[in-house]
């Protein structure tokens, strides 16, 4: 028998449409407000297709380099209790709570070449600002947040008993980590990693104030926007849009699949 | 040789104080308790996933009380399921393996002869959650035993199984036993301790309060905890002989109606089930037999009453039928068992 329809659900339904509406009603009119040409003219602007595939790229290798800290530390916060752990989670979270601008500055101080980083990175002729690696620096500070969190949560739902099993079968313990922990977790991490990646392409605040240039796309956005205005903007936005989906939508399918393996 | 020396381990609101116990290569060790007295808790110290505050844990002459987990060569099977969700069944049992650097071709005889042994060979390429209760038990199982250890530990590794399953895998539990690797397995079941047991460790409120043979604790136990945790005083070694004869002690023969033709075992009944009389009686009770009150000894219920009729036997009877039939020390009595009242279970 169907349930008749009660107040409270159209309620529900009709606020939660709106949220929906909310999200999806700016990009959709950002789409149909650019012309199929407008959208081609921009795929074949060398400046964009630069600016993305150094977003992509940045991003990408900023996830991968930091993620060999990040999971260890994850594995940690899982597995040992020690002393002020609370406060040390408080730490993890800071990134995202700070305006992004703010940790730009902060950022800029501590690579910048009056800093001890600074300074030692000149030494092997390496300048963070203005340069790629400070870019990477940037977006990773404003998204491990999302790649500790999650794999945190991976390796806490781990049975302990399991990892113990693996020591009693004779495995060391870095073996018990490889062959166990880490691919029992890995569904959390995969998400964390992919997490990471996506907020990190996506970030303007910290980057703007590291790097202008070279120009990462949400910066060229922005630029675009300054100098000529919101129809150069645009394009710009709705193809970087569409990078960021199939991007998106190829590492979600490949990482369902490696699950399923 | 594995030798427990005085082993505790205290936490805020439970301690395990001063275990110690003798299992010599072969031996097949019982821990017997009810939940939370602290057994499993002695397996985990045994393998080195807890340590000791005090005392010695040795195995073989050699004091492993702060060696390694992964250095003990102690197997332990947990109640739980600890078989690697993402390995397959084949990959799981060659873990230990791998993890000593076997060549592929120790792993692949070694996989394939357990397989066979613990009645998993059709399993191999299968994935954990494909499988039931009683196949992850023998994946565990066989996982264990691949590495050889000098001890195995068995954590209440049949409760979670259903009826049916258990006496396949106690039977596997003895002939592994049979091949000389000692084992010491955790339960809260009565009747697992005395199909499996060589000696039993009676557990309460974290010590051990009774260790020896299971007829010697079963048959005296040391305090009453025992004597109600195990509820039984009559308790034998025994082979039926027919569908209807069942030799107790290869001295007296029981009317049995267990609808079993053979087998060999222990066979219990209850102390109240035993009916005593002056004279012999005219009921339909089979088992008669007369015999000399060997002891006595008052009890909440009743008197105990100790009978040597070939084989001690206890019956439970109201002080008031004590008095009435004048019963003591040396007197002549008859006593009759039902043959409905007689429990058998089956050895291994």
């Amino acid at each position: 028998m169907k349930n008749k329809p009660n107040i409270l659900n159209l309620i529900l339904l009709f606020l939660g449409s709106l949220a929906l509406l909310f999200i999806v009603a700016p990009i959709i009119g950002m789409f149909l407000d650019t012309s199929p040409n407008e959208l081609f003219e921009t795929t074949q602007d060398k400046e964009v297709q630069q600016s993305i595939w150094l977003t992509l790229s940045v991003s990408f290798i900023s996830t991968i380099i930091f993620a060999i800290a990040a999971i260890p530390l994850s594995f940690l916060l899982a597995r040992k209790n020690f002393f002020a752990k609370r406060f040390v989670l408080g730490i993890i979270d800071l990134p995202i709570v700070i305006p992004h601008s703010a940790a730009g500055i902060a950022i800029l101080g501590f690579i910048s070449r009056d800093s001890v980083v600074g300074k030692v990175a000149a030494g092997f002729g390496l300048n963070f600002v203005g340069n790629p690696a400070g870019i990477a620096i940037a977006m990773a500070f404003v998204s491990i947040p999302y790649l500790i969190t999650a794999a945190r949560d991976g390796f806490i739902a781990i049975p302990e008993r399991l990892e113990k099993a693996a020591l009693n079968l004779g495995a060391s313990p870095t073996r018990v980590f490889f062959k166990i922990s880490l691919p029992l977790a890995s569904r959390n991490i995969i998400s964390g990693l992919i997490l990471m990646f996506a907020r990190g392409m996506s970030e303007f605040g910290a980057v703007v104030i590291v790097a202008y240039h070279p120009m990462i796309t949400p910066v060229l956005i922005y630029e675009r926007f300054g100098a000529f205005g919101l129809s150069y903007a645009r394009p710009v936005s709705v193809v970087f849009i569409i990078v960021c989906l199939i991007f998106f939508a190829i590492l979600r399918l490949l990482a369902k699949e490696k699950h399923r393996k | 040789m594995l030798q427990l020396k005085n082993i505790s381990k205290r936490y805020k609101d439970f301690a395990v104080k001063n275990i110690s116990f003798i299992a010599n290569k072969g031996d097949y060790v019982v821990l017997l308790g009810e939940s939370g007295a602290g057994k499993s808790l002695i397996l985990e110290m045994i393998a080195g996933l807890v340590k000791p505050d005090t005392g010695e844990i040795w195995i073989n002459n050699k004091n492993i009380t702060q060696e390694k987990i992964q250095r003990r060569n102690i197997g332990i099977v947990f109640q739980d399921n600890t078989v690697f969700p993402h390995l397959s069944v084949k990959n799981n049992i060659a873990f230990p393996l791998k993890s000593r650097k076997a060549d592929s071709k120790t792993i692949y005889d070694k996989v394939k002869q357990l397989a066979e042994k613990t009645g998993i060979s059709h399993l191999l390429n299968r994935w954990p959650e494909t499988l039931s209760g009683g196949e992850i038990q023998r994946v565990a199982l066989a996982r264990t035993l691949s590495f050889e250890p000098d001890c195995l530990l068995l954590d209440e590794p049949l409760t979670s199984l259903d009826v049916q399953l258990r006496s396949g895998m106690r039977s596997l539990f003895r002939t592994i036993n049979n091949e000389g690797i000692t084992i010491v397995h955790v339960t809260h079941d009565f009747e697992e301790a005395i199909a499996l047991a060589d000696k039993v460790g009676i557990v309460q409120n974290g010590s051990i309060i009774q260790f020896g043979e299971p007829k010697e604790v079963f048959h005296k136990p040391k305090s009453k905890f025992i004597a109600s945790f195990t509820g039984i005083k009559n308790f034998y070694n025994a082979i039926i002989k027919s569908d209807e004869v069942l030799l107790l002690e290869n001295k007296i023969e029981l009317i049995q109606a267990l609808g079993k033709v053979q087998g060999s075992g222990f066979a219990l009944f209850k102390s109240e089930d035993v009916v005593v009389s002056k004279t012999k009686l005219d009921s339909s009770i089979r088992n008669n037999f007369q015999g000399t009150v060997i002891d006595m000894e008052p009890t909440t219920q009743g008197v105990e009453v100790t009978i040597d009729i070939g084989i001690k036997v206890s019956a439970l009877i109201t002080h008031e039928s004590s008095l009435k039939y004048e019963l003591s020390k040396n007197s002549l009595i008859w006593i009759g068992i039902k043959a409905t009242a007689i429990h058998f279970i089956e050895k291994g």
